[in-house]
């Protein structure tokens, strides 16, 4: 894959057919040992090919290194077509697991889906979206230099159809608890365990990461914490009932979330239940989630929570950290807030590096409430058992019930051991019941004599892929080919999920009460031509003073790339060039931050031979500091018999940046020296174009490096006859 | 059922239990819990189970769901879906998929019943 072209869709789609998935099963990180920019790490793995750091990386050489836990990005916006380009977003920030969501009620559809229709928070799971994102991720983790993981869900009536599926497709992940099913999709309790061992043989045959439906109760309680005793019990059932039918521990992932956040007093909620589970579940995997329960439309908040969440998974370890984005609470997510949620894990992880090293938990101060949470959890097993099983317990509401186990506030979710979706449809095995297929959980009545169950038929799809049975579409109406079509190739629009959907969000604060704050944002909304608007997000700054208002909404343009134009980009000379220049005519320049302006750091970097500046090149310079007169700029430069001047200008306070410039321009020739120096001014908000309207020779924006200003000063003194 | 935090006399009984035996206690009611579950789903069967047997046999899902929803209503789920396509292919002496397509498309149950000596309620 070229790094500058977009993932060719129709190239994926192409011969899809005859696709093989390169390899089954799960994928850890490699640990990483030794140094990046000098910097010892304890927690990371092995670094990518390509990929995008953090922010602040460009001061430490761009380094990316990569925490030891896989990290999750959980991505589904309806197009699977658009869900690959987002992917291959997250992979360049860091995420090596993917994990799809389905479209709303496929849980409920009693055999598996075909084609690509559209689907709503979600993707239809399908033979053909597995195939074309399972591809996709083929190419994407070679680009990136690390395999990805792709997951998604073995739940609802089709479980087992769908881990057959998943195995055949090389599907690394899925979540599978038969509890999921019972209590937040309503499906029948006895369907959703016998469905559950099959679907859970054929996954520990694949060698798939199973994670769990635990966290879910997190998020279905009211007081989230307070269903930590029943969250210690769900997991162990799914658990043990997994290792029964033949899963390794080491391939089950326990999906922990911390139960609450601030403004309780979190981590003293939080950590002692973080220690219970990993003492109570040794041998298994931790999957770490962030906290959703918790998230409302504020993505700085939510963004807070995890890195609060995070702390904790360090404290206590994982081997998974997954993320949830932080405008979950507003919106299906955003391809800006599926990077933002891997950035988040990445940079609490890295930041977090070691931190063991130095800091312990106090067993012996926690270990009270540690073991009140294991006694809570024991207590709860025991009634379950004294009622008759699980089963009964379910019928009566003993989970997700709000109390703190065993106190019971009578809320609990019910659901009907012969009732609920798919009632009445298991049957016992009958003496002669067989099945002529490999790895198939349970009672099978096959003749004596053979090797393998599929000896009777020739082999099975996990013996023989070449068997499995490929449908392309079946819906003429609804796939990706029409979709396809509809994009416009040269018309661009804005977009936050979908190719080209044309939706922006805009902030504005106004000088008003919520109410009136909200009405005036759809107002502004409306003048500015936007359709669709929506107010997704308000923080009152002061009852009376003050509303913050974040809204979306459609444009109804979109812009074409062929009127484009783009500001020259001027090419740097090869570094032999300008140092032989500087050679032959030794020069020096002043420089400094001018006005009120104490920011240095940019032209540090432009300066220091550390950072690539100027001095690299064998350019003197003299350094002013910050908030120099732009008097003091031109007459050091005088007195130093200096050729240029390099101002700095960060602050753009009532345009006072252009006003400096200007400044700059008028007393350099006040003082009858401007044809005799280059004026240069440099800051994040210059442009080439805005500096030369101020009267300067030349300006010099973000991401700027000292070979662009030393080219840019070769070429100027040439034409001043340095030749 | 409403019940109000009992915890310190409903637990006295595990106080004086070490940490491990905390651990092992838990995992003993865990196993009791599970024990029976794992008995029922290794002796019964579904009709998302079938078909995930067709789909591994190499049919395709649409013929896999007929098929099962077919050997459903015949009261036959419980020889197996595989099964039950397996022997009549054999006693047709034709390839199984033809045979579960065969099924689909026609009325071959009484067949298919005499095969496995049972009546329309499956006995």
């Amino acid at each position: 894959m070229d790094v500058n072209k977009k993932i060719n869709i129709n190239e994926i789609l192409k011969d899809l057919e005859h696709y093989r998935p390169k390899r089954r099963g799960w994928t850890w990180r490699k640990p990483y040992h030794g140094k990046m920019d000098g910097y010892e790490y304890k927690q990371i793995s092995e670094p990518l090919k390509n990929s995008i750091p953090l922010p602040a990386a460009h001061y430490f050489d761009n380094i990316d290194p990569q925490p030891d836990l896989v990290i999750t990005s959980e991505i589904a916006s309806g197009r699977f077509e658009d869900d690959i380009r987002r992917m291959r977003m997250a992979a360049w920030h860091g995420a090596d697991h993917i994990m799809v969501i389905r479209t709303l009620g496929q849980s409920h559809i009693d055999g598996l889906m075909e084609g690509t229709p559209e689907g709503i928070g979600g993707i239809p799971i399908t033979r053909k979206q597995l195939r074309a994102t399972r591809k996709a991720l083929d190419m994407i983790e070679e680009e990136v230099g690390r395999p990805i993981n792709l997951h998604s869900y073995v739940s609802g009536v089709a479980g087992p159809e769908i881990a057959v599926l998943f195995a055949e497709e090389g599907v690394n992940g899925a979540h599978q608890d038969p509890q999921y099913n019972v209590l937040y999709r309503g499906i029948n309790p006895v369907r959703s365990f016998v469905d559950a061992a099959v679907a859970k043989r054929i996954m520990a045959w694949a060698n798939m990461l199973q994670i769990d439906g635990a966290h879910n109760a997190n998020a279905s309680a009211r007081v989230s914490w307070k269903v930590m005793p029943e969250l210690l019990v769900q997991h162990g059932i799914n658990s043990l009932y997994s290792v029964k039918v033949g899963m390794k521990p080491e391939n089950i992932a326990l999906s922990t979330v911390p139960p609450t956040a601030a403004p309780t007093p979190t981590m003293r909620i939080n950590l002692p239940y973080a220690v219970a589970v990993r003492e109570l579940f040794k041998g298994y995997k931790f999957r770490a989630q962030m906290n959703t329960k918790y998230i409302e439309s504020d993505l700085f908040d939510a963004t807070r929570m995890h890195m609060i969440d995070a702390f904790i998974t360090r404290l206590t370890g994982a081997h998974l950290q997954s993320t949830i984005t932080p405008d979950e609470g507003r919106n299906v997510p955003w391809h800006i807030n599926s990077i933002r949620g891997v950035e988040t894990a990445k940079h609490a992880l890295i930041a977090l590096d070691g931190v063991m090293d130095y800091v312990k938990i106090d067993k012996e101060k926690i270990n009270e409430k540690v073991r009140e949470l294991k006694m809570r959890a024991i207590l709860m097993l025991e009634e379950i058992i004294e009622v008759g099983g699980y089963f009964e317990a379910v019928e009566r509401g003993f989970f997700v019930d709000n109390g703190y186990y065993p106190e019971r506030i009578g809320d609990g979710i019910k659901r009907k051991k012969d009732g609920e979706i798919a009632a009445g449809t298991v049957v016992p095995r009958d003496k002669d019941y067989m099945a002529p297929v490999c790895e198939h959980f349970g009672y099978n009545n096959l003749p004596s004599g053979i090797e393998k169950p599929c000896d009777l038929i020739g082999g099975c799809t996990i013996c023989r892929p070449e068997k499995i049975k490929y449908i392309d579409e079946l819906d003429e109406s609804d796939n990706v080919n029409l979709r396809l079509q509809k994009i416009e190739k040269d018309e661009i629009k804005p977009e936050v999920e979908w190719s080209n959907d044309g939706v922006i969000q805009i902030d504005m604060t106004f000088p008003t009460s919520p109410d009136l704050a909200e009405a005036a944002a759809i107002e502004t909304a409306k003048k500015f031509g936007l359709t669709d608007i929506n107010v997704i997000h308000k923080t009152v700054l002061h009852p009376a003073e003050g509303t913050y208002v974040e809204i979306k909404g459609r444009i109804p343009f979109s812009i074409n790339l062929k009127d484009l134009k783009l500001p020259e980009k001027i090419e740097q000379l090869p570094d032999e060039e300008i140092i032989d220049f500087f050679k032959r005519y030794p020069v020096s320049v002043v420089a400094g931050t001018v006005g009120n302006d104490e920011h240095s750091v940019g032209l540090r970097e432009i300066l220091d031979i550390k950072h690539g500046g100027i001095e690299k090149y064998g350019i003197k310079y003299v350094y002013l500091g910050t908030s120099v007169p732009v008097e003091k700029l031109i007459d050091a430069a005088v007195e130093t018999n200096s050729v240029a001047v390099l101002a700095s200008m960060i602050i753009t306070h009532n345009d006072v940046h252009i006003h400096n410039m200007k400044k700059l321009n008028d007393l350099a020739i006040e003082k009858g020296v401007r044809d005799k120096l280059i004026l240069v001014a440099g800051g994040t908000q210059i442009t080439n174009d805005l500096a030369k309207s101020a009267g300067m020779d030349a300006g010099f924006g973000r991401g700027t490096h000292g070979a662009d200003v030393a080219s840019f000063l070769v070429r100027e003194l040439r034409r001043r006859g340095y030749r | 059922m409403t019940r109000s935090d009992d915890f310190e006399e409903r637990s006295a009984h595990l106080k004086g239990l070490s940490d491990e035996e905390l651990d092992r206690r838990f995992w003993e009611l865990v196993e009791k819990v599970v024990d029976p579950l794992v008995e029922l789903a290794r002796t019964h069967t579904s009709p998302s189970i079938e078909r995930s047997v067709l789909l591994r046999m190499g049919f395709d899902s649409i013929t896999a769901k007929n098929l099962v929803d077919k050997i459903f209503e015949q009261n036959l789920l419980g020889k197996g879906a595989g099964n039950v396509v397996y022997r009549f292919a054999k006693a047709k002496k034709m390839d199984y998929l033809d045979a579960g397509q065969m099924l689909v498309k026609e009325d071959h149950w009484d067949e298919v019943r005499s095969l496995f000596g049972v009546d329309k309620n499956g006995r």
